[in-house]
């Protein structure tokens, strides 16, 4: 999805940090291996990112400028959520909603562009006041399920998963916005997606909530 | 062996000692580990010190050892351990992690690439950054 804009901004001091929050450390590899990017793909099996910046679903996306200083604080990166339209018996979304679908990735990665070429200058840009507005901030119980899914995780690779399950039951509990643990902690199909009937309930039971929330930027569609 | 995790380190420590919901770690390890270090005043990093509670000093510390969960909760930070002391994560406090953000400091990481090698965020200062995270599931 990126290669093409990092081609485009070479040479203009931009790099993408991809980074995958799969647990299980050989599933990025085939997506990886055929999108052969140039830019960095990094493997986040503990789901730090989540913990260090507030993240519960993906995409999300952080701009961070020259200085280390964050633009736009974590947030939905271009998804969404046409998905949800889909007929049931035939699987196919309906053409308006593939539309916006399109016009909000499209809309994300020219806003990634137009702040690589103009900086601050960017109308994409967030001031730092605007920008402390939108930074998620996170419960103490979200830090706690964050320390939880984090021991569960080294107990897995110690091969104590009792252990590690109840770990993981508690994250989900007291960080019930994350779609990042839940999803991690779902039994995956043979196509290594969440995506069981358990998956679409829990979707369902969002009502008129976003399972993608639209960030805060000019040109998504409503 | 007992490993404590904090951060982007997970780390054998062979000095520690576990002793219910104590962590004793030598005093050096834990500075390498967190930063953390005994002075006088406390546990000190940078420019904030924790005092040792006069009364329960021997909750704290033990000769070269330092019971880092013990202040980690004095600082309102969370810790969790496995059920037999051997695995133990220090956590982030919600309303540190929350200045920071708002502070608008990235906060930095070392993660790997495909082949296991290490990378840190702070390798690309002098760069705009897209940090964008996806999944397999």
């Amino acid at each position: 999805m990126w290669q093409a804009l990092y081609n485009d901004l070479r040479g203009e001091n931009f790099m993408i940090v991809a980074v995958a929050m799969d647990s299980r450390p050989e599933a990025p590899r085939p997506w990886i291996e055929q999108a052969q990017p140039d830019y960095l793909c990094l493997i986040d099996q503990d789901h730090l990112l989540s913990d260090l910046y507030n993240m519960v679903n993906v995409p999300q996306a952080v701009w961070i400028d020259e200085a280390g200083r964050i633009v736009r604080p974590t947030e939905i990166a271009g998804a969404y959520e046409a998905f949800r339209s889909r007929d049931l018996q035939t699987g196919e979304i309906p053409p308006e909603e593939n539309a916006r679908k399109v016009q909000a990735q499209a809309n994300y990665v020219e806003a990634v562009r137009d702040w690589v070429r103009k900086g601050a200058d960017s109308v994409h840009a967030f001031s730092p006041e605007q920008a402390r507005a939108h930074v998620p901030l996170p419960s103490e119980d979200v830090m706690q399920a964050h320390v939880a899914f984090r021991l569960g995780q080294a107990l897995l690779r110690r091969e104590r998963s009792a252990e590690a399950e109840a770990l993981f039951e508690e994250a989900k509990q007291r960080h019930p916005e994350s779609w990042n643990i839940w999803r991690q902690c779902y039994p995956p199909n043979e196509a290594g997606l969440a995506a069981g009937p358990e998956f679409w309930e829990r979707v369902q039971s969002l009502g008129d909530k976003r399972y993608y929330p639209l960030p805060d930027m000019a040109g998504m569609p409503k | 062996m007992t490993t404590v995790i904090y951060r982007h380190h997970e780390t054998d420590v062979p000095r520690a000692s576990a002793e219910g919901d104590a962590l004793w770690l030598p005093q050096p390890a834990l500075a390498e580990l967190t930063g953390w270090e005994l002075k006088p005043k406390g546990l000190c990093r940078e420019a904030v010190c924790v005092p040792v509670p006069a009364n329960a000093a021997d909750q704290y510390v033990r000769g070269d050892a330092v019971n880092v969960a013990a202040f980690w909760q004095r600082l309102g930070r969370p810790v969790r351990h496995a059920a037999d002391g051997t695995v133990w994560v220090l956590g982030d406090a919600a309303a540190d992690r929350s200045q920071e953000l708002q502070n608008l400091e990235a906060p930095d990481f070392v993660l790997p690439d495909l082949a296991g090698n290490p990378h840190a965020l702070s390798e690309h200062r002098g760069k705009k950054v897209l940090l964008w995270t996806w999944a397999s599931w």
